[in-house]
């Protein structure tokens, strides 16, 4: 190619060209590692020095010149020939600046060619042209087509091992298309190439003089791509809340869509309306009242909301689903199976839940995609399948199918802290269930004070609510509940604490201490704390209150008398070992002689929160830090950051 | 379409944003060059103004004094939370390294007892992976193990913007939310923004640095570009590697390899 021939591109002042990211996967040996040294090479982009060094690592190996070395940075890469992780390397032709994606084509990597390819526009796949497409082809295929990746240009290589011959390509490529139609992929061209001596990749090759189609970068060169996301509704997944100043920021990347000043939206699940006031911007740009596709921004409301992490914002009129059901296609990375029954955390965006697998529908095998195999003898999914799943949620969950939105339609699955999974969603034969919690919400506004809500927030300068504070006995809960509510009162804050000594002895006097009487107990401390939050007081309880259920039922009796009233569930965390240790009361001594009976930790359960809002860790910290974490929690959480 | 700039500017905010309500005790490798600068710019842009962790400057005592003027006139300017930390004399410094190699791995050796020290959870480092080829190969959020080594070979997976930032207590998480820009990327984003560069950078007498280290192990390059456009234009054309002045990396076949794999930036 002449140098002198390059052209830049002229563009606006201050704008920069888009840059395109193309992914390269196939089989491997296919040669992935040899096109992308080769591309880098005839477009004249390798670093001055890379090729002579290449030369010599090539010779010290005893091999002809390697262009894959390129590529194979890591030792281990360049003594084994085989390519771990997805390494990028940017280009650029006369046309468009490009990064490409170098995925490896090994069974055992795949969660790095996922992990490559998935940002990309396009993708560029590699077959071998005396092998035809094989198990990592199809694989790698079908995963870019759940990706969203839809536009895939396809390079047969080695045509040298099989002569030049054109019906040797001919076969190669109805093959091709054949599996792409039946994925409703497609082809942008198919070109037959020889990676290491360059045909067809920048230069036409003479050698395959029957093929007039473009070369692979010709095929990049004219491709035009599309952003349609601007046009979709507006989604943005709120992140994170800040409060740096006396303004309360939903900061957030509006994933597709518009966002302007003004705009009434709606925040999923929890469907909480508001109009936004203003996009924030830093350095400040007054003028900035408009935010679209990609932009990771900062907005205030009018309304002051309790929105947290996690919440899908949009606009009222386009709303996400809501259902607590979903059917997935999903590609499995983990060592131990999928299996029914089983739970995992789900994520999508910022929005994190469990989930319980309801139903293993088929593992597909991407060898044969027609006949799409059940296999319902053996209900798991292994690594690297790919399978078709329901998923059941307790809570509601904020979704799009996929074919309708690429951001907030896909989802990954956690286990143990690792990301196991990665699907998108169908809602094939599911309900949209936003009706039917909507309805209930309406109900709920109708009970009203004619003191609302914000007048009471005004007042107290902060909001009413619950704290509600579990762990085992010893723990330190009441110690800590008492000194956050002396200097809470302290800082003006209207702050009650109910502990066993002061229900005990009044409201719950006629209880005793079965699991019944104890349930009941707990019942009445739920109720009456929401009546205080909602009174406009933060309440802190301190109880061991050892079920999931009935602190699910003291959250219930909030969300029942206020909906907006926050209940915050904080986990008191301290070893069984440490809390006996401890023991202020002397129970555990008596409960391991067996004069107490059903004592929590040692002969009664303690169900640990599943998700609390807060854990003050006790073990190796002191009473004052305890105090201090939950103090500045409850100030971030309560404190009423309306301006004014 | 967005803009390139603006794109690339969005992610690292969100890798940022992301980082800072995932991990607990974060702080901000500053290097004083016109990398981690962006990075400490596109901090304050997350947080509108504020940066809400330490910015460390793990110091080797050689740096050019051009670097430490920069760092204090900055650190106040832009109202940092300023931690410096030396590190421990090059004899300390394992003696099967190539000479060059061995004084960069003072930098590891300070940043093992600065992490021990701080109780630092996560870090950021502004790293890119058009620097060099070991660092192509990185994550956004890449996990160090008890001794700050990293395990190349099994690397949690990365997509969809989601990111695995739990980890076992002994190990904690290097966040590169620059990963993803070019140097070309850098400098546009400096001119458009801004941003103040230390001189070093621009030519002096027929040479410039093209990239900051350790002023006894870093050679400057020819040229001529005294402005940032200079650079920029000069930048478009060259085919000569961005780190070819750093010594440690060219010292022998895998000397920057063996560098990363202890924990190097």
């Amino acid at each position: 190619m002449n140098k002198n021939k390059k052209k830049s591109i002229k563009l606006p002042k201050n704008q920069t060209l888009h840059q395109v990211k193309i992914a390269i996967v196939g089989h491997v040996d296919h040669g992935k590692s040899t096109l992308v040294g080769r591309l880098l090479h005839d477009t004249g982009s390798l670093p001055e020095g890379k090729f002579e060094a290449i030369k010599a690592m090539s010779e010290r190996r005893g091999m002809p010149f390697e262009f894959a070395f390129v590529m194979d940075a890591f030792q281990a890469e360049r003594d084994q020939a085989i390519t771990i992780d997805a390494a990028h390397i940017w280009f650029k032709s006369t046309k468009r600046n490009y990064v490409i994606v170098d995925a490896p084509g090994h069974k055992e990597f795949i969660k790095n060619m996922i992990s490559g390819s998935a940002s990309c526009d396009v993708a560029l796949l590699v077959i071998d042209g005396s092998e035809g497409l094989r198990e990592q082809s199809r694989r790698h295929t079908y995963i870019l087509n759940m990706l969203g990746i839809s536009n895939v240009v396809v390079a047969v290589n080695k045509m040298d091992l099989v002569q030049y011959n054109q019906s040797e390509f001919d076969r190669v490529q109805k093959e091709v298309k054949e599996y792409f139609d039946n994925l409703g992929l497609k082809v942008i061209s198919i070109v037959p190439i020889i990676a290491r001596e360059g045909d067809n990749i920048v230069q036409k090759s003479k050698k395959m003089s029957w093929y007039v189609g473009p070369t692979v970068l010709e095929s990049f060169d004219t491709l035009e791509i599309l952003n349609d996301l601007e046009n979709s509704p507006l989604r943005m997944p709120v992140q994170d809340i800040y409060h740096f100043d006396s303004r309360r920021i939903i900061a957030g990347k509006v994933t597709c869509g518009v966002l302007k000043s003004g705009d009434n939206v709606i925040f999923s699940p929890s469907n909480r309306k508001a109009q936004i006031k203003n996009i924030i911007t830093w350095p400040e740009d007054f003028s900035k009242s408009r935010a679209k596709q990609g932009e990771s921004v900062g907005i205030t409301l009018k309304e002051q909301l309790f929105i947290e992490r996690g919440e899908l914002m949009s606009h009222i009129s386009s709303p996400p689903l809501e259902s607590n059901v979903f059917r997935s296609h999903l590609f499995w990375l983990a060592q131990k199976p999928l299996k029914v029954g089983e739970e995992y955390k789900l994520r999508i965006n910022t929005f994190e839940t469990s989930v319980k697998v309801q139903e293993i529908d088929r593992v597909i095998d991407t060898d044969d995609l027609s006949a799409g195999k059940e296999i319902t003898e053996h209900l798991q999914v292994k690594r690297n399948d790919i399978a078709e799943v329901i998923f059941r949620s307790r809570s509601m969950l904020a979704i799009d199918e996929f074919s309708k939105n690429k951001h907030t339609g896909r989802f990954v699955l956690l286990n143990s802290n690792d990301i196991v999974a990665g699907g998108v969603i169908s809602m094939k034969g599911y309900p949209d269930q936003r009706d039917l919690i909507t309805e209930k919400g309406t109900n709920l506004y109708a009970v009203g004070h004619r003191v609302p809500v914000v007048t009471r927030v005004q007042r107290n300068g902060h909001y009413g609510g619950v704290v509600w504070l579990t762990g085992l006995s010893g723990a330190g809960k009441s110690s800590i509940a008492l000194e956050a509510e002396r200097l809470l009162f302290k800082k003006g804050y209207s702050v009650y604490l109910l502990d066993g000594d002061n229900v005990r002895s009044g409201l719950n006097s006629n209880l005793s201490f079965s699991p019944e009487d104890r349930a009941e107990n707990i019942r009445r401390v739920g109720e009456v704390a929401a009546l205080f939050a909602d009174a406009g007081m933060v309440v802190i309880t301190a109880f061991i209150s050892p079920y999931r259920a009935d602190r699910d039922r003291a959250r219930g009796a909030m969300e029942r008398i206020n909906s907006e009233g926050p209940f915050h569930e904080v986990f008191v965390r301290a070893s069984l070992e440490v809390c006996e240790e401890r023991d202020p009361k002397g129970l555990y001594k008596r409960a391991r002689a067996g004069e107490v009976s059903d004592f929590t930790g040692i002969s009664a359960p303690y169900e640990e929160p599943e998700k609390p809002d807060l854990i003050v860790d006790t073990d190796d910290q002191s009473l004052e830090q305890s105090v201090d974490v939950l103090v500045q929690y409850i100030l971030r959480k309560f404190q009423d950051f309306s301006e004014g | 379409m967005m803009d390139h700039l603006d794109s690339l500017e969005s992610q690292s905010i969100y890798i940022i944003r992301e980082a800072f309500n995932r991990i607990d005790k974060l702080a901000l490798l500053w290097s004083l060059g016109k990398d981690s600068n962006v990075m400490v710019w596109l901090c304050r842009k997350a947080f509108f103004g504020n940066v809400p962790f330490p910015v460390c400057h793990v110091d080797t005592g050689k740096k050019f004094k051009e670097m430490y003027q920069f760092r204090d006139f900055y650190s106040k300017e832009w109202n940092l939370n300023l931690v410096t930390s030396m590190c421990p004399p090059v004899s300390e410094i394992d003696p099967s390294l190539p000479p060059a190699a061995r004084s960069a791995a003072r930098k590891t050796a300070g940043l093992k007892l600065l992490i021990e020290q701080e109780g630092y959870k996560g870090l950021f480092a502004g790293i890119r992976r058009d620097e060099e080829s070991t660092r192509s190969k990185e994550r956004y959020f890449s996990p160090r193990g008890g001794e700050g080594n990293w395990n190349f070979k099994d690397q949690p997976p990365e997509f969809w913007d989601q990111y695995k930032t739990d980890f076992p207590d002994d190990t904690h998480i290097r966040i590169h939310p620059l990963l993803h820009w070019s140097e070309l990327d850098i400098w546009r984003y400096s001119e458009r923004e801004g941003l103040p560069m230390i001189s070093l950078y621009f030519a002096n007498k027929g040479k410039r640095y093209r990239s900051l280290g350790d002023s006894d192990i870093t050679h400057p390059i020819e040229s001529n570009a005294q402005t940032v456009s200079e650079v920029i234009e000069e930048l478009k054309t060259t085919r000569t590697a961005e780190r070819s002045g750093r010594a440690m990396d060219h010292e022998s076949e895998d000397a920057f390899e063996r560098l990363r794999a202890d924990g190097y930036m």
